[in-house]
């Protein structure tokens, strides 16, 4: 069964659907991905494409009776989570996988105390009440609260934005888990705090050798704290590679897009670039290539044949036929390029005043 | 009195003797004509000590001064609680100013009658946050785009019809959605009908708080470069409130950088990106995301 060779958790073509009125929502409709001891992995896409349902998966934390896994396989430690009776489940919650949230105020019970909230997360795992207080008190010094006595006894709100986040990430580091789902854990809160955070958790992952999940929206985050990159559009990854790898040399048009909307100093005086149209609606996405109706490169083919995620043209999994010399009407690089430079696309986003140049490659990266 | 060695622009501020001074830099204002300016702004909540109800302040916006040049953006920029949005509920009149001055169009509002003041209110208008909040659940998108008008009894009723369906195609969006409600719009779409009312009644200035915040990157972008073209075509001024530093370094023309209620220093993007003067600013702008994996600013080296 659990095995120490095998990846530390691996998700392989998950469905997570919903029953809606209008038909069933594919919200999350054939992911894969690996997540390797001691790394980070992160999820990227903006909101309604599937990432935060990703993770909910995992831990089959799934609303129902609406949602449910549909298909694939969870595999942590070699073993499928899938497979788990609801018991053997509530015994990985919070003890192998924990998970962090965007509200860290939602998150808490605010008629118990902090210190209650950490023990319990570790009696339910059954510690011992004793080993368990002094346990409380060393992960509120750890992640850095001031007075960690008194914050034992204080109530949610008594604490700021940011030190109720530090408050969660010590319940949910309480049993030591192997993984750490991390839901856009400082999107509430101000930069300089996020920053705090950001170290904080990364700090702790080379302390412990955890490895951490991290989803969110934002591509800054992810350039400072992943080692690898998963991007998801309409319930799909449409395109994985290590960190530096995806910045230098973004390929799916979609992250193409996302790159070029950002605002930044390399591009005052200029107008963004914009995905035209709106994420398609999950209980009808669009047949062949989900991005086809928002692409610049958009062709026939585009939206009859589906793209296969391991083009052969790319050295990375991208779900493109600009990728894939088997498909016929494929516009060739120059008319790619050019526009690429018509819509902005091909200068990334800096915070210096000099343009980046695109495409420059670290050649000692590599997975 | 002047403010000093860190002046050195046209346009000195008045500051208050004893409070620390704000690096000053910057000055476009100072060159072309000033739409609004604000001198030593204050604002102080009451708050209740003790079982008693002793009466205290908390002060939320002290000594605020600035000058916001015609046509061009200013960024406050700081962390939640430093003051910011409250000193754009004051600009606006939405929240009563404690003590100083607020000048718009060269003449401080205390001078002016109430029938003046209501047409200069008409000239300054607002954006919020959260487009689900600001737009009225119960109106249509033509109620919306019509009361100010009205309110402002600008133009006839057919005439605000028409100038409303004219707004919306300028926001980008069609003619169809006039009698549609606000849930039936995705939050982009509800921004761009914030951003309609607000030009509704013809402003000159326009507050915009954090507008972007709650939008999707590529949504964001959209927003931005409606912003950025509407102030191109209509000379708008805007007073662009938020903690987004890339979206700051992408639009504003200066940037106020506010700390517990005051301004701690002021300046052009370029001085303010490349040579910050105040431990604050350099802590603020060394929080900002790196864009590039291998130069990692917040959390070491991508050794990784």
């Amino acid at each position: 069964m659990a095995s120490e060779n095998a990846p530390l958790l691996q998700v392989k073509n998950l469905r997570t659907y919903f029953n809606t009125p209008r038909g069933t929502a594919k919200a999350v409709d054939g992911v894969s991905f690996t997540l390797e001891r001691g790394k980070t992995l992160a999820i990227v896409g903006e909101s309604g494409c599937g990432k935060s349902m990703t993770a909910l998966s995992i831990l089959q934390l799934v609303p129902e009776p609406a949602g449910y896994i549909e298909d694939g396989r969870i595999l942590f430690e070699g073993r499928d989570l899938l497979d788990l009776t609801w018991e053997q489940m509530r015994a990985v919650r919070g003890k192998d996988i924990a998970m962090i949230f965007q509200e860290p105020m939602t998150s808490l019970n605010p008629v118990y105390t902090i210190g209650y909230q950490i023990r319990e997360a570790m009696l339910i795992h059954g510690k011992e009440a004793g080993a368990a207080q002094a346990r409380a008190l060393d992960l509120l010094r750890r992640v850095g609260l001031s007075d960690p006595e008194q914050a034992l006894r204080q109530y949610p709100h008594e604490l700021s934005g940011g030190m109720r986040q530090r408050v969660m990430i010590a319940i949910a580091l309480a049993n030591r888990p192997k993984v750490l789902i991390a839901d856009e854990p400082t999107t509430a809160l101000d930069v300089t705090v996020q920053a705090q955070i950001l170290a904080l958790i990364r700090e702790l992952q080379e302390e412990t050798g955890m490895s951490v999940l991290l989803i969110t929206h934002d591509l800054g985050i992810v350039a400072e704290v992943a080692d690898d990159v998963c991007v998801m559009y309409a319930g799909q990854v449409v395109e994985s590679a290590p960190t530096r790898d995806l910045f230098h040399d973004p390929q799916h048009p979609y992250t193409k897009g996302l790159f070029a909307s950002l605002p930044a100093r390399n591009r005052r005086g200029q107008d963004l670039a914009t995905l035209e149209g709106v994420v398609p609606d999950s209980t009808n996405w669009p047949k062949a290539c989900r991005f086809a109706p928002r692409c610049p490169f958009r062709w026939q083919e585009c939206d009859t044949i589906p793209p296969i995620p391991n083009p052969p043209a790319s050295d990375r999994p991208v779900r493109c036929h600009l990728y894939n010399p088997a498909i016929p009407g494929r516009p060739d690089a120059s008319t790619v390029r050019k526009e690429e430079e018509a819509r902005g696309l091909a200068v990334l986003p800096s915070h210096d005043d000099a343009p980046a140049p695109a495409s420059q490659k670290d050649a000692e990266v590599g997975r | 009195m002047s403010a000093g060695d860190k002046t050195g622009g046209a346009n000195p501020w008045e500051l208050s003797a004893n409070g620390d001074r704000p690096a000053v830099r910057g000055g476009s204002a100072g060159t072309g004509e000033v739409v609004l300016s604000v001198r030593n702004l204050r604002k102080e909540f009451p708050i209740r000590k003790g079982i008693l109800g002793k009466k205290a302040f908390k002060v939320a916006v002290e000594d605020v001064s600035f000058d916001i040049g015609a046509g061009k953006t200013l960024a406050l920029v700081g962390e939640s609680g430093s003051g910011k949005s409250t000193v754009g509920l004051m600009l606006l009149g939405l929240l009563p100013v404690t003590s100083g001055e607020i000048s718009f169009l060269g003449r401080p509002l205390s001078d002016r009658s109430a029938a003046e003041r209501r047409e200069l209110r008409r000239k300054m208008q607002v954006v919020f946050q959260d487009p689900y909040a600001s737009l009225n659940a119960r109106m249509t998108v033509r109620q919306a785009l019509t009361e100010g008008m009205a309110v402002h009894r600008l133009g006839t009723p057919a005439e605000r019809e028409a100038k409303a369906a004219a707004l919306l195609k300028q926001v980008g969006l069609a003619e169809s959605a006039l009698d549609r409600y606000p849930h039936e719009f995705s939050g982009g779409q509800r921004q761009r009908i914030a951003i309609a009312r607000a030009l509704s009644v013809d402003p000159q200035f326009i507050v915009l708080d954090e507008p972007t915040s709650a939008l999707d990157v590529s949504v964001q972008s959209q927003v931005l470069n409606l912003l950025r073209r509407l102030q191109r075509e209509r000379g708008l001024t805007y007073l662009f409130i938020t903690h987004n530093l890339a979206v700051v370094e992408y639009l504003a023309d200066e940037v106020c950088v506010m700390e517990a209620g005051r301004i701690v220093e002021r300046g052009t993007v370029d001085e303010i990106f490349d040579t910050p003067q105040e431990a604050y600013t350099r802590r603020l702008l060394s929080s900002i995301p790196s864009l590039d994996p291998s130069t990692r600013r917040l959390v070491g080296a991508g050794t990784r």
